[in-house]
């Protein structure tokens, strides 16, 4: 059912008296959202004064920071500060981190800068033009060290060591073996064995960061509004960082939410950084971040590697699972991380019921952006491992997937289900959901249309997954990363805290706040309904209060909007205050009505006697009296006026000294089929059929639980076929636009066949559980074991972009035809392919002797001309030179302060040419190596370049980064062929008889 | 990301905005649409003193068709072309392709002359320009000329127009009876900058592919009619000789694949339009 058609059922069929909670009611907080009369972080005032915060960013992925000059930038008009790492270390401390290895992370670079977009300093103006007119004028001087781009190369010692006090870019491994693997594998009928690399990825939220922040020095306390998501776990960390108790950090967010998805936890550092920029400054301090900014530094999820092996009894039953999991954090662990790796720990097994387990945990610190919370936060990566396994083990065996899964899942007669590593699977039917949609979905149907597809020669393929879902995360699932020993020291860490509080007002209204943030869950409106189902009120009369202030409000360390944790204990905490409200207001109707309490009832705005009905007061007159007549409540009763309360999920325990860990509150679970056609000519892949199946506990609302899986969906496709943050392999980051990270549309989103079971949950006090990151976890999977069955192939890499598609079915390339004809643009001579390096060859020939084109190649001056845009050439040492150049391509132009310099000098044969720059721009550095040759003609000059291009530049303009160094250096050989008297023209391009067949009309 | 500070003019008249950018030189930037542009100068990547605004000129809205040749003058919207009636009869292989530019949004402001002066590698309406053997005309204080297509893309981002000129129309010759046109293109999402793009030509001396996306501008080449393992050869000549770049998205082995099979698929659907 789409979203609506559902509506138009509950309208028609919704009857007036039945509950609210279960309904599909429309959301409450879209008419403010879709009419632009919401107020998102960005939108609210200002204090007078404020200062508008610029950021400069690395435009390397490593290097040493050896000094900032910001004079320059300080004589900007309008420039109140220029704040660098020095002011961090005089007011701040670095952030707390989740393992014990020796890593420093600070909210401004100090010394050294681990990845492309890490903050170096910050400008302070009147307003963010002037701020980033400064920025260009702020000039840093690095020391480009070797990146670290893969968990490959951080668990190789010889790698540059991004934390060198912590002797290693494997910063923390931990080994855990459950029951006894070794003999089920020495048993077993087979091993099936797996290798999978999950990308790096995010659900980009339309808003982006936005922190204002102000510091009182006479009480020395900060108050920073944000749009920060929780889990507050990290108010400590903060508060920490800015050396204040918790008290002294006032943490406010804004009533609405442009998204998060997770994303909005890693706002933490900034809230931070602007807190130090306003005690620097003196005044308060706005930053907005931008989509630049998000997309290259604000937070990723985890990249994984997976090597899995499985011992398997010959009818497809997993008898023992031995896993290992590289954890690509990027540069810094960032509060909660490694949370990512340990989230999913007690149901590693996934939906299956596998007795021996053996893992092993990497934690590997690479040059990119640190990761942190992203919907589905550690189990899409989970899963496409477990899930490609699946698919595998019945690929090995010659069994049909489906019957793999089936003979594995859990039994329904098993639940609650304990699982090898600690997990409590608490509720649901998993064979039987499987049933109901492979049914409902319409399986056969699509196993009809892939033979028909097939038998007419086209690429098609069906794919499964099931998954169990995580919710409501134990607080103390992380401390798994720490040793027993360790654990013991620290003291427990357990539970999931949720706050709520509810109050009458004199009229009978009644307000509703929680310690969470929205993000698009429909705060508002289920708690509306929940609410108003206790008191037996209409929508109308329950006003939800959604921002949040921690000096306020109710909050523990597990507030915040994270791991799908509104519905079960946020809705179900406000649902415990709610009840304990009513209950007390109830003592007092009883004396008034002059019936046991017991027997007092809420329903359509009366407060009544369940036997007499007609013995009743208005609710807003039972509201009333606490506030205007306290002397008339009967003795010992408090006014029933406001009731907080704090729900913890009972089954979340510590980790024990085995390491078994219930890591979340409650399990969904989900059961995905697909069909797939793959275009033959392009690798394109088009979903052609989806089924979804959910069991999410009871449903709080239907239409709003639609909704969650209708975006996990949507975004699960992205990671599935289009979104990856890339990097170069010299570390330069390539995705700094939408035009570069691509997010599907409307148009590439297919809507899916969506089916729902209500199993609900024992732990919650309204049964529900998380639905809302599901799809994050079972669909990228579910897709790319479709792909897999279309290809036939074996390895399957995310995401499947038509290119890697293609390179599947295709196969080696023709080979280039002996005669060739390079058409003008085209790469000269051979392209070499670098992967995602710039590189290249050519060759010129100048007519003049070698010893010509030698001296000219030495001469500052001919090289000064040479050059492209040289402006300015001194000596700076024995055939080195600073230059001051500007160069680009197009309109685009970037001002160069350029070290030249040659080397390995063999006269007049060979030497290396190398420089490399930086601007405002990014950077540049580039090798050359020249040959000569003497012919016949004079001489024959061949050149091979590497290039690396770093910072702004690259992370927007990737697409055309190799044409663009092809033509500087083109320009500089055309200019050294003029210099020695030659035509301009190079090979390659059009002959003077082909332009003069071209002018007579006649192609070539 | 906000630009950094620059004069905007919004001139009167032709003569007005080519003085003033005869006067700014290499500081000055002409803009239409803006929509590559703009985003530019939001990143800092371009950093104009003078920005010259042609988008309200009437004398720039030509939009006729003359002596065999539909000009569309430089205000002229993507969206303004699109919607002529009479565009699939007069110029069939630019209606094929306009759809494939950017998105209907960005077709509301994106000028034809914008796309062609910013020379994208990928961009349609340059490859169509090419295909078809158009005209540029330049204009400057000083003089009018006219380059062909195949002379005036140079590079990415990089062509024959020099600092004091501007694109003050481009002209594209009215199809030939008999000659059947198609295009196609490959992008990640319907609207991207193309990964390969083709435009064919078939009429009865022979077929003409143009590709975009794959070398640095718009490439063509001609053959006699070929067809089977001629034109698969012919094809995978052409890609060769293109070459292509790796870049995040796409292989250049990737591009050249699409060259010989969409290449090929484009020729087809051109030869089977021949009316």
């Amino acid at each position: 059912m789409t979203a609506i058609e559902t509506v138009r059922h509950a309208t028609t069929q919704a009857s007036a008296d039945a509950p609210l909670v279960g309904r599909p009611i429309p959301r409450l907080e879209d008419a403010a959202v879709l009419t632009g009369a919401a107020r998102y972080a960005d939108d609210l005032p200002v204090k007078p004064g404020t200062l508008h915060a610029a950021i400069l960013r690395s435009p390397h992925a490593h290097a040493e920071v050896l000094g900032i000059d910001a004079a320059d930038a300080l004589g900007v008009p309008g420039v109140a500060a220029v704040v660098t790492g020095e002011d961090a270390k005089r007011f701040a401390s670095p952030f707390l981190v989740g393992v014990k290895a020796p890593m420093e992370h600070w909210c401004l670079a100090v010394d050294r800068v681990r990845y492309v977009g890490e903050p170096v300093a910050v400008v302070l103006a009147d307003n963010r033009y002037l701020a980033e007119d400064a920025l260009d004028r702020i000039s840093v001087r690095y020391r480009p060290l070797a990146p670290v781009m893969s968990v490959e190369q951080a668990a190789d010692p010889a790698s540059e060591l991004l934390h060198p006090a912590a002797g290693s870019n494997i910063v923390n491994t931990r080994s855990f073996l459950y029951g006894d693997p070794d003999a089920a594998f020495a048993s077993a009928a087979h091993r099936v064995a797996l290798t999978v690399r999950y990308p790096r990825n995010s659900c980009t939220p339309m808003e982006c960061f936005v922190v204002l922040a102000d510091y009182d020095p006479a009480e020395g306390a900060y108050e920073v509004l944000s749009n920060f998501s929780g889990p507050f776990a990290v108010h400590p960390v903060m508060a920490r960082a800015l050396n204040v108790s918790g008290a002294k950090l006032r943490l406010k967010s804004p009533p609405h939410s442009g998204g998060s998805f997770g994303n909005k936890q890693a706002v933490f550092p900034y809230i931070v950084l602007m807190g130090v920029c306003a005690r620097v400054s003196g005044r308060p301090v706005k930053w907005v971040e931008d989509r630049l900014e998000h997309l290259m530094a604000a937070t990723s999820a985890t990249g994984r590697r997976m090597d899995l092996e499985a011992a398997v009894a010959a009818d497809g039953k997993v008898l023992a699972l031995r896993m290992q999991q590289t954890e690509d954090c990027g540069a810094y662990l960032r509060a909660p991380e490694p949370a990512s790796l340990y989230r999913n720990h007690g149901n590693l097994t996934g939906a299956y019921d596998i007795p021996h387990l053996s893992v092993v945990n990497r934690i590997a610190v690479t040059s990119k952006t640190p990761s942190g919370l992203n919907r589905g936060f550690g189990g899409g990566q989970l899963y496409f491992g477990l899930e490609r396994l699946m698919h595998r083990i019945a690929l090995t065996l010659g069994l049909d997937p489906l019957d793999v899964i089936r003979r594995n899942l859990v039994p329904a007669a098993a639940m609650p289900y304990a699982t090898p590593s600690g997990g409590r699977l608490d509720s649901g039917d998993y064979p039987s959901t499987l049933e109901e949609a492979v049914e409902k979905g319409g399986l056969a149907d699509l196993k009809a249309r892939r033979d028909t597809a097939r038998a007419e020669g086209r690429l098609y393929g069906i794919g499964y997954a099931a998954v169990v879902e995580p919710s409501i995360s134990n607080m103390g699932y992380i401390t798994t990363v720490l040793t027993a020993e360790e654990r013991r020291k620290a003291g427990p860490k357990n539970g999931a805290q949720a706050a709520a509080t509810v109050a009458v007002d004199p009229t009978g209204g009644v307000s509703v706040g929680v310690a969470s943030v929205p993000q698009g869950q429909g705060h508002r409106t289920v708690l509306a309904q929940v609410i108003a189902d206790v008191f037996g009120l209409k929508l109308e009369d329950i006003r939800v209060v959604t921002d949040f202030d921690t000096a306020k409000d109710a909050w523990s360390i597990a507030a915040g909007n994270y791991s799908s944790r509104f519905a079960g204990a946020v809705a179900g905490a406000a649902h415990v205050a709610a009840t304990r409200l009513r209950d007390r207001l109830a003592r007092l109707a009883a004396g008034q009505l002059n019936v046991p309490a017991g027997e007092i009832q809420f329903a359509k705005g009366k407060v009544f006697a369940a036997g007499n009905p007609e013995n009743a007061l208005s609710f807003s007159r039972l509201a009333a009296a606490g506030h205007w007549s306290p002397g008339t409540l009967p003795d010992g009763q408090e006014a029933a006026l406001r009731e907080t309360a704090f729900w913890t999920p009972e089954p979340l325990k510590a980790p024990t000294d085995a390491d078994h860990i219930n890591s979340s509150a409650c399990y969904g679970f989900i059961f995905d089929f697909c069909g797939v056609e793959v275009d033959r000519d392009t690798g394109r892949v088009r979903i052609d059929h989806y089924v979804t199946m959910h069991d999410a506990g009871r449903l709080l609302n239907p239409l709003l639980v639609e909704g969650q899986v209708l975006g996990g969906f949507s975004q699960a496709v992205g990671v599935a076929l289009y979104e990856e943050y890339a990097y170069g392999e010299d570390g330069r980051f390539l995705s700094g636009t939408f035009a570069d990270y691509l997010v599907p549309t409307a148009m590439e989103v297919p809507v899916p066949v969506v089916l729902h079971r209500e199993s609900p949950s024992p732990v919650t006090p309204l049964g529900a559980k998380g639905a809302g990151e599901g799809n994050n976890m079972s669909t990228p999977v579910c897709i790319a074991n479709a792909v897999a069955d279309a290809l036939g192939v074996d390895t399957v890499e995310l995401p499947l972009t038509p290119t890697k598609v293609a390179a599947l079915i295709h196969g080696a390339e023709p080979p280039r035809p002996a005669i060739t004809n390079a058409v003008a643009g085209a790469p000269s001579a051979t392209a070499v392919s670098g992967g995602r390096g710039l590189s290249g060859e050519g060759s010129r020939t100048v007519p003049a002797a070698p010893e010509q084109v030698w001296a000219i190649l030495l001469d500052p001056k001919e090289l000064a001309a040479l050059l492209p845009g040289c402006e300015a050439l001194e000596l700076a040492g024995p055939n080195s030179y600073r230059a001051e150049v500007v160069v680009g391509v197009g309109p685009i132009r970037g001002r160069y302060t350029a070290e030249v310099a040659l080397s390995n000098l063999d006269p007049p044969k060979s030497l290396t040419l190398t420089g490399s720059g930086s601007s405002a721009l990014g950077t540049g550095r580039g090798t050359g190596l020249v040959t000569l040759e003497r012919t016949a003609e004079g001489t024959t000059v061949r050149y091979r370049y590497t290039a690396e291009v770093g910072g702004k530049v690259a992370a927007v303009g990737g697409r055309m980064l190799d044409s663009a160094a092809r033509l500087l250096i083109g320009q500089f050989f055309d200019k050294l062929i003029a210099r020695a008297g030659g035509p301009a023209t190079a090979e390659g391009r059009p002959s003077l008889l082909t332009r003069l067949l071209r002018l007579l009309g006649i192609s070539t | 990301m906000k630009p950094a500070p620059f004069d905007y003019l919004r001139p009167a008249s032709v003569a007005e905005a080519l003085a003033a950018l005869a006067q700014g030189g290499e500081d000055a930037r002409i803009v239409a649409g803006g929509q590559s542009l703009m985003p530019m100068l939001n990143m800092r990547l371009v950093q104009p003193r003078l920005l010259i605004d042609l988008s309200g000129l009437e004398e720039l809205r030509a939009l006729d068709v003359r002596d065999g040749w539909l000009t569309v003058g430089a205000a002229v919207t993507q969206s303004e072309l699109m919607a002529r009636p009479a565009l699939a009869r007069e110029v069939p292989l630019l209606a094929a392709a306009l759809p494939w530019v950017g998105h209907f949004q960005t077709r509301n402001r994106g000028t034809v002359c914008g796309s062609v002066a910013h020379a994208d590698p990928s961009a349609e309406i340059p490859l169509c320009l090419a295909a078809l053997a158009g005209e540029v005309l330049l204009r400057s204080a000083r003089k009018r000329r006219t380059v062909p297509a195949a002379d005036f893309f140079l590079g990415p981002l990089t062509t024959a127009k020099w600092a004091d000129e501007i694109v003050e129309a481009v002209r594209f010759p009215l199809a030939r009876p008999g000659a059947g046109y198609a295009f196609r293109e490959v992008a990640m999402r319907h609207g991207d900058f193309a990964i390969t793009a083709c435009a064919a030509i078939a009429d009865a001396r022979g077929v003409r592919l143009a590709v975009g996306g794959v070398a640095d501008r718009p490439a063509v080449r001609d053959w006699q009619h070929l067809d089977g393992t001629d034109l698969d050869d012919a094809l995978n000549a052409f890609a060769w000789d293109l070459g292509g770049d790796d870049d995040q998205h796409a292989t250049a082995a990737y591009r050249r694949t699409l060259v010989r099979r969409i290449g090929r698929t484009t020729i087809e659907e051109a030869l089977a339009c021949r009316s």
